[in-house]
């Protein structure tokens, strides 16, 4: 436990525990307990056997402040995705900041608020069930963050962007933001969540995320996290599906020293379309960590899911892809794929399928692969004058570009797509 | 005239087992030479090892293309000095579209010459007209490269590479191998349409039927890693005719 963390959490109350009702402090209270009786994770915990975390808790961390010199909207141009008018919502060490974002242009039935704003009307909103060690951390502490609602029915046409930047003044100051994504009845709507470092602070952000998707919506959810590579980085986003619900994500993991995100996603009521595409991206010293979780809880439900890493230098990863299927799920269709790529011999990774399944009439599969570039491939490419440096790039960023294709959005697609290839060093 | 191609003396080895026991060729500007034999004679195994494939080692000899050492050349290297290999088995690449393929290898061998590179515009307006050689609309470019295509489309695509690369030496390995006879057809005009006095094709094939659409000047017949015998176009037929057990000692159980 960090002596500094129950410091800052001590100072924190006493002020109130930010804008709100005593119900609001009351939660805080007893988050921070839940918390401060667990402690941060060890690899004791199943959960966290291959992610030691102990570099984050060694450091005494105290919550972000606004830095001095805030940045100027030019210097958000490399993390926006899409042309300056489409809606973002923009977060500089975990607050809002009214001036970098764009508010605009948001169509009729799509609310948005800060989370500040929203607590402090409900308080409730700062959902303790289905904890982990961090967002029970994320509840004691976290003031900021999105609300949104896009009314049943509604089309939101363009992505809205979340973005949350971490300045390079950060370093050990933690950022604590939660969203809540509502997508009620019959709407369709796109989100992008971003996470990036100005500069190369040693800071960490532990975020946590809810997407509640309505009977017959359709959600397509990207996640971008880009954090410095000395940065620290815990996400947990928790998804809930009601009947005939369609919902993609894609998740994009590149930045942090350490970097877990945990998706759950539950299949809640029938007729529900899950698919959960990841690519992870590693290098240097780099720890990336995936952990998702499949609710199969009702019948003829149908889950797809694709995971692909990239591993570079003396980076690990880890993924862990958990289906659950309910007895009364029958008729789930549940695929799981989970695919890396070494680049070097000291680059490692650890994969775990676990499929638990309680229902007779499924079909279920899984299938994990570690491996290298294939030398015919090489070959080929080299046969027809292609370098075999830029046949490596070539050929890892299309071993890449298979989860990327899937996203819909062609803007946020052709975003991220540019992101891989920096990333790899250009293409040629 | 210089030769294009002069092998002399080449043998190697994929892994302990010698496969190419001292091989001789030449090859001049403007010529087209067949190379036959049965399988596992070593005639897919001198195609890939005059392209650098890694799989095996150059254990004696010289390869000297247009004058210069091949052999010490990296495979790319090789591309760039205009040798080019139709595979046999094409590899798929899923995740990369045949147009971005065909243009950053078009562009790697121009840059290799201090050429300026193509834009994807200008490059286009090249492929239109490639395209139309092996007679293929636009729509097959925006497809992963070979992935999912049946094995004509496959070696369809290999000779638009080709097309669009004009190399100096045009390698084909066993092209002909499962096309029915329209793509065999277009396979064929492919390779006539770039027939010029400055380049030279050798065309490696277990059948005639493909020298029919390609004629060449000269027929080899590799069999056990040695050529075993050379002629004009006529010893094909002879081939076609008799089998390769005349020659090689080895009885065919070729299917017809």
């Amino acid at each position: 436990m960090s002596k500094a963390l129950a410091e800052a959490f001590e100072r924190f109350s006493r002020n109130g525990g930010g804008e709100g009702p005593t119900e609001l402090l009351t939660r805080r209270r007893e988050a921070w307990g839940r918390f401060a009786a667990a402690g941060f994770p060890s690899s004791r915990d199943e959960e966290w056997r291959f992610t030691p975390v102990s570099a984050i808790e060694k450091i005494s961390w105290t919550p972000a402040i606004e830095p001095v010199s805030p940045p100027v909207p030019r210097e958000l141009d490399p993390y926006r995705v899409g042309p300056p008018d489409w809606v973002s919502l923009v977060f500089v060490n975990g607050r809002y900041d009214a001036g970098l974002s764009q508010e605009s242009g948001l169509p009729a039935g799509v609310s948005v608020e800060p989370l500040a704003t929203a607590l402090a009307r409900q308080p409730a909103l700062l959902d303790l069930t289905e904890a982990t060690p961090f967002s029970v951390l994320n509840a004691a502490f976290a003031r900021d963050g999105a609300v949104i609602r896009v009314a049943a029915g509604v089309e939101v046409v363009h992505p809205i962007h979340l973005l949350f930047l971490t300045t390079a003044s950060a370093a050990a100051q933690t950022v604590q933001v939660r969203s809540l994504i509502v997508v009620e009845q019959g709407a369709r709507a796109q989100f992008v969540e971003s996470y990036a470092g100005l500069g190369d602070a040693a800071s960490f952000t532990n975020a946590v995320t809810d997407v509640s998707v309505g009977a017959g919506a359709w959600v397509e959810h990207s996640r971008i996290q880009r954090e410095s590579e000395s940065a620290y980085h815990i996400g947990l986003t928790r998804v809930e599906q009601q009947r005939d619900s369609h919902y993609r994500s894609f998740t994009l993991a590149m930045g942090g020293a350490i970097a877990r995100h945990d998706l759950r996603a539950r299949l809640a009521d029938e007729n529900v379309e899950t698919l959960l595409y990841g690519l992870y991206l590693g290098r240097g010293e780099q720890l990336v960590d995936n952990h998702t979780v499949i609710y199969h809880d009702r019948p003829n439900c149908r889950s797809w899911e694709v995971y692909k890493g990239v591993l570079d230098g003396k980076s690990h990863a880890v993924f862990n892809g958990k289906v659950l299927v309910t007895p009364e799920a029958q008729k789930t269709d549940a695929k799981q794929t989970n695919r890396n790529l070494l680049l070097s011999d000291g680059a490692k990774v650890d994969t775990k399928p676990q499929l638990e399944i309680f229902a007779d009439d499924v079909r279920c599969t899984h299938g994990a692969t570690v491996g290298r570039l294939d030398e015919t491939a090489f070959f080929y490419l080299q046969s027809r004058g292609i370098s075999r440096s830029a046949a490596k790039r070539l050929l890892t960023y299309a071993f890449a570009a298979e989860v990327t294709a899937e996203i819909a959005s062609v803007p946020v697609r052709e975003a991220l797509d540019r992101l891989v290839v920096e990333r790899l060093g250009g293409l040629e | 005239m210089s030769a294009m191609l002069e092998i002399a003396g080449l043998r190697a080895s994929a892994g302990e087992k010698e496969i190419l026991k001292g091989i001789d060729l030449v090859v001049q500007p403007g010529e087209v030479h067949a190379v036959m034999g049965p399988n596992g004679s070593g005639k897919s195994t001198l195609a890939q090892v005059l392209a650098g494939h890694p799989a095996y080692t150059v254990t004696a000899g010289t390869v000297r293309f247009q004058g210069a050492d091949l052999l010490d050349l990296e495979p790319e290297e090789r591309a760039q000095a205009g040798v080019f290999l139709a595979f046999q088995y094409p590899v798929e690449i899923t995740g990369v579209t045949n147009a971005y393929f065909l243009r950053a290898s078009y562009n790697a061998i121009r840059k290799a010459h201090g050429q300026e590179e193509l834009d994807p515009m200008d490059f286009l307006d090249l492929l239109e007209q490639k395209l139309k050689l092996v007679e293929w609309d636009s729509g097959i470019m925006s497809r992963a490269v070979n992935s999912g295509f049946s094995g004509g489309e496959k070696k369809r695509n290999e000779i638009l590479q080709m097309a669009v690369l004009e190399p100096a030496l045009a390698i084909l390995d066993e092209t002909d191998s499962g096309l029915d006879i329209d793509a065999l057809r277009i396979v064929a005009n492919g390779v006539n349409s770039l027939r010029r006095p400055d380049r030279a094709t050798i065309v490696v094939t277990h059948y005639q039927r493909l020298l029919d659409y390609i004629i060449p000047d000269y027929v080899h017949v590799i069999a056990d890693g040695r050529i075993v015998k050379s002629g004009g176009r006529e010893l094909a037929l002879e081939l076609e005719a008799k089998g390769y057990e005349w020659l090689t000692g080895i009885a065919e159980g070729a299917p017809a």
